[in-house]
């Protein structure tokens, strides 16, 4: 056995046939909760889940990664503060923010947020929720940003409901990294109604300034089968709001909206 | 190299009159004198240790054992077809098709919890999961039944935040959603909360796993966390004992989680499993390492020679009494064969596991321990692990049951002023919902991750936590737990019965086969006989019950001594049901949907005066007289329908009916998306010939109300007649109204009740008690 074993362990799933070339990684780091779900996610999107692991410096040559929630080393020191040092992120460091044309898409979702914050590949950093707990619910949001390779496949300031679940999600930053981000229209999702965790200016994600690396507290790979997903207007669990995200991706990798 | 003097066998044998501190250990007088019969000498101070710790009442079951017999005997051919390991291993197996198999048990954590409530509850979580890896399964969903004491009590403050966090904080880093359980408060378990675990798990049969030590020369290996010094005395002194001021804090016996290092373990005893890189494999739970190494060996070829100073240690001045004695968390011990060892050296190095190789397996019936090459214990492992006493314990009924049973809540001052008029009526059932046991439990239920997995179908506030198994073709499985331990106070046997009536009922509301029974038997002092009475009658009455619905208990747990300064808690026998679903997009939820206005609502079963033990009683402040009368084949038939019902998509919506009756199902169903309804009283006093307050709180047994669109009417009703079962059209549901509207034999015409001030009132109870959570 070697490193590059399958990770995403025991999952019996037979991936269907992909609909597109899209190759997508998906890390998974010790105590990384959500990575089935992401690769779910990224196969119902119409790409390939490729399994990464956090010591496996390699790609393997996918076209864009996923960085999935979970408590990555047991995050007891700072939410994503050891991840960010494994040999798989140096990689995608280098790689999302190469200088060219198209430098390599990178979803983080909640904990894979909080090691892109401490990677400095997105401003800001989490602290933890206002009230002092874990909280789990179906959350409204709005997309505020289209542009970037994850959310080219929704409207502007679309209302989307995931769910979300974290401990550490108060997205902090200070004045000018928020005046900054604002001003060039980097907030991607902003919490619609009251605010579950005391984030400034209500920001649940924010993208880089070339687009292709974005951030989200939420979880869209959690909502993306109807039956499984958030509950909504169309009646319990049918929400299926995240998957466009993971469409919009497998979209712009195989040109269909780039 | 030890800073301490080893108690050698050899030593033992030259000094035959050492005083052992057997009675500190927790052994009776008799007991010891049953370990020098068995040796044949005085033990070593590590023998001692282990024998108490695996003799505790929490590990050996000395009081219950002649009981939960029972469980084994009322058992029919039938029963057995779908079981693939019954009661005695870490959990039972059964069947669910297609090559898949579903492990589930309850297990208590109640003593740590009170003791330190965010561990004790965390590590509840860390031990029913291990249970459940131990069998070769991934674990996919937790459930937590919780009771704590009055909600106002200093005490109930103190325990319940930290209970939720610790569950919260253990289970959601385990990536496993919590997918239902019970939050309730009553006095009674002040100073005696009960947390109890489900875990469930999943697996292909070939990955099968049970807890032997066989085939001599295979090497034995301990893995995962560090052995420290928590816990030690955690089975013996802690939950064995009654609580008492007196005595000096017990804190350090209670078990620290680390969640990380268990997320970890699971994932790499899954490897394992599917390298097919272990024989046997065993849990560190209870007694630690003396349970692991003498059940291993006595379940397999009966011998097993392990060098106890390899146990990589936290701290390195444990005795090697302490050593076998620790319950620290996140350790599992396997039997690999020396082929496979370099292959599992590799497995837990990729996930970066601490391992140890401790010994191997013998043919010599001894479990032989040494230190540093000398022997500390040379034991019979049956005689730990299996031999341990059994009492029959003296039993009688409490000389205060008939008067209890007796008084009755009709003929109590508490029934005084009943409410009749509509206006009283529709005030009762706000103040019934927002009661502390009625009330909204997001508050608790938010700090637990319901969604990771991606295949939770349905979690808390539904009638059933379902999650699917298979992704191709929805094979999935359904799972309540349930208790009324006022009525089993008012009569344990048929209190037991309710329980699985109701968990039964459950699992069949949500559309799913029930299939097998886990059991969390929590009760007082079993040296009390009339303490000894609640457990026996509770016993039979679960049995005869599973019996007569066709379903085997395939493992649970007892634990007694819930009880402080001679105060016990109710019996409370927590019982779990696990259901089967072909596919679980079939299941039904529990509320109106946004979308159904208009659909008919029906009552299923009939409705007697039983408000004995109710809701209603409680809010007025009695208990007494007789609980619900049971019908098990009423609740067979009942199943029958709703799981009918489901597959063939008749309903969209159905809630069994239990504490608060037709009141709480009513407002339950409308709170859950906020849509209202429109139900009139008249027919239903008129067939039953109750009066509209009877109708609204009594807790009838064998009653679901359900939702269905108007072109499945009489199909449905044709199934419900040819089975001869009672379906009373109530009404519609109206998603316009933005309330619940009755009507009714009432003087002053109807009652309404505006869901949003429902709602307020419903969803303030914890919050103003424990703190706001935002949203």
């Amino acid at each position: 056995m070697s490193a590059e074993t399958p990770l995403i362990a025991g999952d019996p799933t037979p991936q269907a046939a992909p609909l597109s070339g899209a190759r997508i990684g998906v890390v998974t780091f010790p105590g990384t909760l959500d990575d089935r779900d992401a690769a779910r996610a990224v196969r119902l999107g119409g790409g390939t889940a490729v399994p990464l692991w956090h010591a496996d410096e390699s790609l393997h040559g996918v076209d864009a990664v996923v960085l999935p929630g979970g408590f990555s080393y047991g995050d007891y020191l700072r939410a994503g503060a050891i991840a960010r040092f494994a040999p798989v992120m140096s990689t995608i460091i280098t790689e999302a923010e190469a200088r060219t044309a198209s430098p390599l898409p990178v979803l983080g979702i909640c904990n894979g947020f909080q090691v892109l914050t401490e990677a400095h590949l997105l401003p800001g950093s989490m602290i933890k929720n206002d009230h002092l707990k874990f909280i789990c619910r179906d959350q409204v949001l709005r997309v505020e940003n289209t542009g970037t390779a994850w959310t080219s496949q929704f409207t502007q300031d679309e209302l989307i409901t995931v769910p979300m679940k974290n401990q550490d999600g108060q997205y902090v930053a200070d004045d000018a990294t928020l005046k900054k981000l604002e001003d060039q229209g980097r907030v991607v999702f902003r919490y619609v109604g009251e605010s579950p965790n005391g984030s400034r200016n209500d920001i649940a994600g924010v993208t880089n300034e070339r687009g292709n690396v974005v951030g989200l507290m939420p979880h869209p790979e959690h909502a993306v089968e109807a039956g499984y997903g958030s509950d909504d207007a169309t009646g319990l669990r049918e929400g299926t709001d995240g998957l466009t995200i993971f469409t919009s991706v497998v979209s712009s990798l195989t040109g269909g909206n780039a | 190299m030890s800073e301490f003097n080893i108690d050698t066998v050899e030593n033992a044998g030259a000094t035959p009159d050492t005083d052992l501190p057997w009675a500190e250990l927790g052994l009776k007088q008799d007991e010891y004198a049953r370990i020098l019969e068995i040796l044949g000498r005085r033990p070593t101070a590590a023998e001692l240790a282990m024998y108490s710790v695996m003799w505790s009442e929490h590990c050996s079951y000395k009081s219950s054992k002649v009981h939960l017999r029972q469980f084994g005997e009322k058992v029919t051919e039938e029963m057995k077809k779908d079981l693939m390991v019954g009661i005695g291993e870490n959990a039972g197996v059964t069947d669910l098709g297609d090559g898949w198999a579903v492990t589930f048990k309850i297990e208590s954590h109640n003593h740590p919890s009170f003791v330190e409530p965010y561990q004790g509850a965390a590590t509840g979580i860390g031990g029913i999961v291990r249970d459940i890896i131990s069998m070769g399964a991934r674990p996919v969903a937790v459930m937590d039944p919780l009771r704590f004491g009055d909600i106002d009590h200093p005490d109930t403050q103190r325990v319940l935040p930290g209970v939720v966090a610790g569950i919260g904080g253990y289970g959601n880093s385990l990536g496993l959603p919590n997918v239902g359980g019970e939050v309730v408060f009553d006095s009674v378990y002040q100073q005696n909360p009960l947390v109890n675990a489900l875990a469930v798990g999943v697996l292909k049969h070939e990955d099968l796993r049970l807890a032997n030590a066989s085939g001599v020369g295979n090497k034995v290996v301990l893995f995962g966390a560090r052995t420290g010094g928590d816990g030690i005395g955690g089975a013996s002194v802690l939950a064995s004992e009654s609580f008492d001021d007196a005595k000096p804090s017990k804190r350090p016996a209670v078990q620290v989680g680390d969640p990380f290092a268990e997320k970890v373990l699971i994932e790499c005893c899954l490897e394992l499993f599917h390298h097919n890189l272990v024989e046997g494999i065993q849990d560190l739970g209870a007694a630690g390492i003396s349970c692991a190494t003498s059940e291993l060996a006595s379940n397999g070829d009966g011998g097993m020679h392990v060098e106890l100073t390899n146990v990589l240690l936290r701290d390195p001045s444990l005795t090697p009494g302490e050593i076998l004695m620790s319950e620290s968390q996140e350790r599992m011990m396997a039997v690999v064969t020396p082929d496979n060892a370099a292959a599992f050296e590799t497995v837990l190095s990729k996930w970066g596991v601490e391992f140890s190789w401790l010994g191997e397996v013998t043919d010599t019936g001894r479990l032989i321990i040494d230190w540093d090459g000398e022997t500390i214990v040379d034991v019979d492992p049956r005689t730990v692990a299996h031999d341990g006493p059994v009492y029959e314990r003296p039993y009688h009924r409490p000389a205060w049951q008939d008067q209890l049973q007796s008084a009755a809540f009709r003929t109590s001052a508490a029934a005084k002023h009943l409410p009749a008029t509509a206006e009283e009526l529709g005030q009762a059932v706000v103040e019934l919902m927002s009661s502390p046991n009625m009330a909204d439990k997001s508050w608790v239920t938010d700090q637990f991750d319901r969604f990771v997995g991606g295949n939770t179908a349905l979690s808390q506030p539904d009638d059933a936590g379902v999650i699917r198994v298979d992704d191709t073709t929805g094979l999935g499985v359904g799972l309540a737990t349930d208790c009324n331990d006022r009525y089993a106070y008012l009569d344990p046997y048929r209190g037991a019965q309710l329980a699985l009536a109701e968990a039964y009922r459950n699992v069949a509301t949500a559309g799913a086969v029930p299939l097998a029974v886990s059991d969390c038997l929590n009760f007082g002092s079993p040296e009390d006989p009339e303490i000894m009475w609640q457990f026996a009658e509770a016993v039979r009455g679960l049995s005869d019950a599973c019996m007569q619905l066709g379903i085997p208990v395939t493992g649970g747990n007892v634990s007694l001594y819930n009880q402080t300064a001679g105060r016990a808690i109710h019996p409370t026998p927590v019982v779990g049901v696990l259901g089967k679903f072909d596919d679980v997009s079939r299941r039904t939820p529990s509320g109106f949907q946004r979308w159904a206005d208009g659909q008919a609502i029906y009552l299923l079963g009939t409705t007697a005066d039983e408000l004995d033990g109710s809701e209603f009683a409680r809010l007025r402040g009695h208990l007494g007289g007789q609980p619900p009368a049971v019908d098990l084949e009423a609740e067979k038939t009942l199943g029958d329908i709703l799981i009918n019902a489901s597959r063939d998509g008749m309903i969209d919506a159905a809630h069994d009916l239990s504490e608060g009756g037709l009141a709480a199902a009513l407002a339950e169903m409308s709170l859950r998306f906020g849509v209202g309804s429109r139900t009139s009283l008249h027919e239903l006093c008129e067939r039953d010939g109750v009066d509209p307050f009877t109708a609204l709180f009594s807790e009838s047994q064998a009653r679901v109300l359900v939702a269905l669109p108007r072109s499945e009417e009489l199909r449905f009703t044709d199934m419900t007649t040819a089975r001869g079962f009672p379906a009373l059209r109530l009404g519609v549901v109206d998603a316009e109204s933005g309330g619940i509207e009755v009507t009714g034999a009432f003087a002053d015409g109807s009652f309404g009740i505006s869901l949003d001030e429902l709602k307020a009132a419903w969803s303030a109870v914890l919050p103003s008690r424990f703190g706001a959570v935002e949203g």
